[in-house]
């Protein structure tokens, strides 16, 4: 595979099959978390950290115990409890080896053990047919994207926090709004890259 | 075995497989891993309500148990649910000097009851006092006053507030300081007081003197005497109503000169901390 293959890959995961704004996965996170800048990073760099980790131990189970053994039906119980598993076992080193990073992951750590952005990126990795290399460029392009997606929209919700918004749009409706805007926003982005390098 | 058991089988035992390594692993890396907390850490924990209220500062229980492990120098008493029992627990296990918990009561400044204020108009609507206000403020001729519908009784999760004669009154021996009733409230009317504390304004009337005067007699019209006789400088009239600062009302050599001079009664002598409510004059 080539460089190109793979920047292709890194880039579309990024911005045109952004996880949080053209698949919708990891929406509540994308809510939940991202009304602060500092804690929208937080957990996006962990994101990308477990979507990393999680596809380079997912995608060998897949290819060399689950697809021998005619066990492919299996892929969904068997990536949670992994997942589940690498995530608890990541804070535990994180804990002894490095604490600050894991006070500023903090809480953000445990929830992504069960972030349906994370199982989806180690399911669609093998169902789009990567092999090891493309899986890992496409798991960080994604979390990358993700990143991107949490920064952008923390801003915007900085913003609409000092607008005059009308009383009945004040909350979460404002923020669905916002959010169904800033996803639109990312459909310009369908075409580019094709032809980037064309 | 029966032929249908084994794609069970197969489907069953390599999840099992799979979860018992990682389990094996997490266990593996639990111990070789273990971070050394405090040994103090879990009994210090245990005092604590658990609760995770925040008030004391830090994030949680665990946060403050953590706080207190790790540096001699926090207070004991910072527990405000706790309240002098939890801090006395913490200073046995800690083996630092008992320090009071300064608890906090919610008091309702407002004092316009049945003899002291008038309706204005006769409400039939919704019993509540946020839906009596949206109606020109309520009935009462005081729009800034106690609205007398019972919303902080019915929000008050220890039953201390009751409506006695068209106005909300603290119990403050039932009163544990959760400040859920200073939400509560449409006029703001109720705020937290720290139970040393002696006198408190039962009015929050913001019109000017005369006005405030034509709508109930004991209402603070603004005329500044406290501010004059007040040894300590902690009364200020803001916007036509006496408001005191706590910070600097403490050990007061004249206690009460500023309930005595208040030429309405407004200004009240209360013992929070033994449960007597603000007294009229």
């Amino acid at each position: 595979m080539d460089i190109k293959g793979l920047l292709i890959i890194l880039l579309s995961a990024a911005f045109i099959n952004n996880y949080v704004l053209s698949r919708f996965l990891g929406i509540c996170p994308f809510l939940g978390v991202s009304k602060k800048l500092d804690s929208a990073t937080g957990m996006s760099l962990a994101v990308i950290f477990v979507m990393l980790i999680a596809t380079a131990v997912t995608w060998p189970i897949q290819m060399y115990l689950l697809v021998p053994n005619h066990l492919e039906y299996l892929q969904t119980i068997v990536f949670i409890l992994v997942i589940a598993a690498l995530v608890q076992l990541v804070e535990i080193v994180l804990k002894r080896y490095i604490p600050a990073l894991h006070k500023s992951l903090g809480v953000y750590l445990p929830l992504i053990t069960t972030n349906c952005a994370v199982l989806g990126v180690t399911i669609l990795n093998i169902d789009s047919g990567y092999d090891f290399l493309q899986s890992m460029v496409n798991s960080l392009g994604s979390g990358l994207g993700f990143f991107l997606a949490m920064v952008m929209f923390s801003g915007v919700r900085s913003t609409l926090e000092g607008s005059d918004i009308p009383k009945s749009f004040k909350g979460l409706p404002i923020t669905l709004i916002a959010a169904a805007i800033t996803s639109l926003s990312f459909l310009g982005f369908g075409g580019v890259i094709e032809n980037l390098f064309a | 075995m029966p032929d249908v058991l084994v794609p069970i089988l197969t489907a069953v035992i390599p999840v099992v497989i799979i979860g018992i390594i990682c389990a094996g692993v997490l266990v593996v890396a639990s111990k070789l891993m273990a971070v050394k907390e405090d040994e103090r850490f879990p009994a210090v924990r245990e005092c604590l309500p658990g609760a995770n209220c925040g008030a004391c500062g830090f994030a949680g229980c665990d946060g403050y148990a953590k706080a207190l492990c790790d540096d001699p120098e926090t207070p004991t008493n910072l527990c405000i649910p706790g309240a002098d029992g939890v801090s006395r627990q913490l200073s046995e296990v800690l083996g630092v000097e008992f320090a009071d918990v300064i608890e906090t009561v919610a008091v309702v400044h407002c004092s316009g009851d049945c003899e002291h204020t008038r309706d204005k108009v006769r409400y039939s609507g919704i019993e509540s006092c946020a839906a009596a206000n949206i109606m020109f403020g309520g009935k009462g001729s005081c729009t800034y006053g106690c609205l007398g519908y019972g919303d902080c009784t019915a929000a008050c999760p220890q039953e201390a507030i009751r409506i006695v004669n068209g106005v909300a009154r603290v119990n403050p021996s039932d009163c544990v300081g959760c400040g859920v009733c200073t939400k509560t409230c449409p006029n703001k009317l109720i705020s937290l007081i720290p139970d040393t504390k002696r006198v408190v304004v039962t009015c929050s009337n913001r019109d000017k003197g005369a006005l405030t005067r034509k709508v109930c007699s004991n209402g603070c019209i603004g005329c500044r005497k406290c501010e004059k006789v007040c040894p300590l400088g902690a009364i200020k009239v803001t916007n036509n109503v006496a408001v005191i600062d706590y910070d600097k009302c403490t050990e007061c050599p004249d206690l009460g000169v500023c309930a005595r001079s208040c030429t309405t009664g407004c200004i009240r002598v209360a013992n929070l901390k033994s449960g007597s409510l603000p007294s009229q004059r």
